[in-house]
């Protein structure tokens, strides 16, 4: 036992409390990002009525009359979040069931670092992909699409959160203990039947919560939607127009050297603190579910 | 074939499991081919524009003169500073959560936050770093500047993997340096950390990848698309890889692309290389360390 006097002592307490503070760096950052957007989200109320930022039809910040309407934007971001979706989801979940109840060993440690490796490539290449790969394969079969379309940013995205889906998805299927699919196999049930019947049941939780996350991914995804998607806010439900998205936006402006203090440098605040609630919800649910509704097995 | 009368109630349930079965090979086949394609597109596009001058040029209107010495340049340093900032900071906030309030609220609030940070989109990052470190504290679109933001950004990565490095310590380690009168800071710093660094270095790695290949965070704080000088100290500005790739690739002449795809492979490269360190050092450590 040190004496509490000592110089061993007050060492101890000093780097206890500069430990301390680093940690404290994580609640800092959140309540500057609260802070942040808050306080500059609130200046661009002032100029712009809550009601037409989030019921608007146009988004025309740049046009005079400008008009504040944020459905496009989000619109644009809902098509790219849906279309991902479309093809994460269900491949991510299909092979995390392949991975987890079929797979040998051996093919496992193929697959899983190729699924690193896409997971680690940056968002930026993925959009370089989309733009000179996947749009003009698609122009080919469909001649009406626009150079930059939001199908081609959407698969890309979808690619790019597969790794994600199946990682959580393998977890929790992995988290389910083999006596449940002994059960089944003694009853004579397939493979196939015991996944869908008993394992994957048993880890709905966690698997909802896999895919909450990858969509929140999606849904603030930039590069890639900044490159492939276009820069035009268009409320459409069609995949093959140019549309843009929140996050694109956000970049436009920051390319376009805006001013401090303008009503365009106020805008990237409130749509940014659209997409930072979203984002946020989406992952306090995925949490929730995966701790709320997580099956205890002991 | 016909020579049954009745069909066997398993055959349907066998076509199902085949099909089920033939349907997950192709799927989970599909992000290998992917993967090989989206590689393969890169390296077509980019190959023939590779060479000793595309690394000592700097960017230029012509794409057969253009090159990326200045986005090497910024992206080294970039990486240097946000090693310096993240790195002690992560590992400091790791020890803290684990060693000295394992269980108390303060841990659970921070662990909390830290879990929410993670899933933050990268250009909320670049939105707060433009607001506080550009204009607050007047760093303008300096190489520090990017650097604060990108450590925000990846500080959450540093800790968790940091803390799971340091939870695998067995506590008979620690019980042992404190038998021996070690306080808590020295069993920490002589005992716990040797122990847990191949697993804290492998989670660094990781997070500097992910530092090395993130763009929109970069460009929400200014980093300049176009720079024809070396930055020689932190207050420079400069451009980076990643912004240099986005810059060629969203040019509409197509030699710009095939650019783009050369300067994609130097990524890659970087990537590949700090991926390999983290997977060797993972496999050394299993295997070095038995408790």
């Amino acid at each position: 036992m040190i004496p509490k006097q000592s110089f061993g002592w007050k060492k101890e307490r000093v780097i206890q409390w500069m430990l301390a503070l680093s940690a404290l760096l994580a609640v800092a950052t959140t309540f500057t990002i609260i802070g942040v957007l808050g306080t500059e989200t609130a200046v661009f109320f002032k100029h712009v009525s809550f009601w037409s930022f989030i019921t608007g039809t146009r988004w025309e910040p740049l046009l005079d009359p400008k008009s504040f309407g944020i459905l496009p934007l989000l619109g644009g971001t809902l098509l790219i979040v849906i279309g991902s979706g479309l093809i994460a989801v269900p491949v991510g979940l299909i092979t995390a069931i392949y991975l987890s109840e079929y797979a040998s060993e051996h093919f496992r440690g193929v697959v899983k670092p190729a699924l690193e490796i896409l997971a680690g490539i940056p968002t930026v290449v993925y959009g370089y992909f989309a733009l000179t790969f996947v749009t003009p394969l698609l122009r080919n079969v469909l001649p009406s699409m626009q150079v930059f379309n939001a199908l081609s940013a959407a698969i890309v995205v979808g690619i790019m959160i597969l790794p994600m889906v199946v990682s959580l998805c393998d977890d929790a299927l992995k988290a389910v203990p083999a006596a449940l699919r002994q059960g089944g196999y003694a009853l004579g049930a397939t493979t196939f039947e015991v996944s869908q019947g008993v394992v994957v049941p048993s880890a709905l939780s966690g698997i909802m919560a896999s895919f909450v996350l990858a969509l929140s991914r999606a849904f603030g995804e930039t590069m890639a939607v900044t490159l492939a998607a276009g820069a035009t806010p268009n409320l459409t439900w069609n995949p093959l127009e140019s549309i843009q998205t929140m996050t694109a936006y956000i970049v436009q402006v920051s390319l376009g050297d805006t001013p401090a203090g303008g009503i365009e440098y106020q805008t990237i605040f409130a749509v940014g603190a659209v997409l930072f609630v979203v984002t946020l919800g989406m992952n306090v649910i995925a949490h929730q579910v995966m701790r709320r509704f997580r099956e205890e097995y002991e | 074939m016909n020579n049954s009368q009745w069909k066997n109630p398993g055959d349907r349930r066998a076509r199902k499991e085949r099909l089920f079965k033939g349907c997950a090979i192709g799927l989970t086949t599909f992000s290998l081919v992917i993967l090989v394609v989206l590689v393969g597109h890169v390296v077509v596009a980019g190959f023939s524009y590779l060479s000793l001058d595309f690394l000592t040029s700097f960017p230029s209107r012509f794409a057969h003169k253009a090159g990326i010495k200045s986005a090497l340049a910024g992206s080294f340093w970039l990486m240097g500073l946000v090693f310096l900032i993240s790195v002690p900071l992560g590992i400091a906030s790791a020890i803290y959560l684990e060693e000295y309030n394992r269980k108390g609220k303060l841990s659970r609030f921070i662990e909390i936050n830290i879990a929410n940070l993670a899933g933050v989109p990268s250009i909320v990052y670049g939105i707060i770093g433009l607001a506080v470190f550009v204009r607050f504290f007047h760093l303008q679109r300096s190489l520090l500047a990017g650097a604060l933001t990108m450590s925000l950004l990846i500080l959450p990565v540093i800790i968790i993997a940091a803390r799971e490095a340091i939870r695998a310590v067995p506590k008979n380690i620690r019980l042992g340096a404190y038998a021996l009168g070690a306080t808590r800071w020295q069993t920490v710093i002589h005992h716990v950390l040797p122990a847990a660094a191949p697993g804290i270095l492998t989670g660094v790695i990781l997070a500097m990848s992910r530092a090395l290949g993130e763009t929109a965070p970069l460009i929400m704080i200014g980093a300049l698309t176009y720079v024809a000088f070396v930055p020689a100290g932190p207050m420079d500005p400069f451009t980076a890889l990643p912004i240099q790739i986005f810059n060629w690739a969203s040019r509409p002449q197509a030699e710009f692309h095939e650019v783009a795809a050369a300067g994609i492979i130097v990524l890659l490269i970087f990537l590949l290389v700090l991926n390999s360190a983290a997977v060797w050092l993972r496999h050394r450590a299993s295997k070095k360390i038995r408790w």
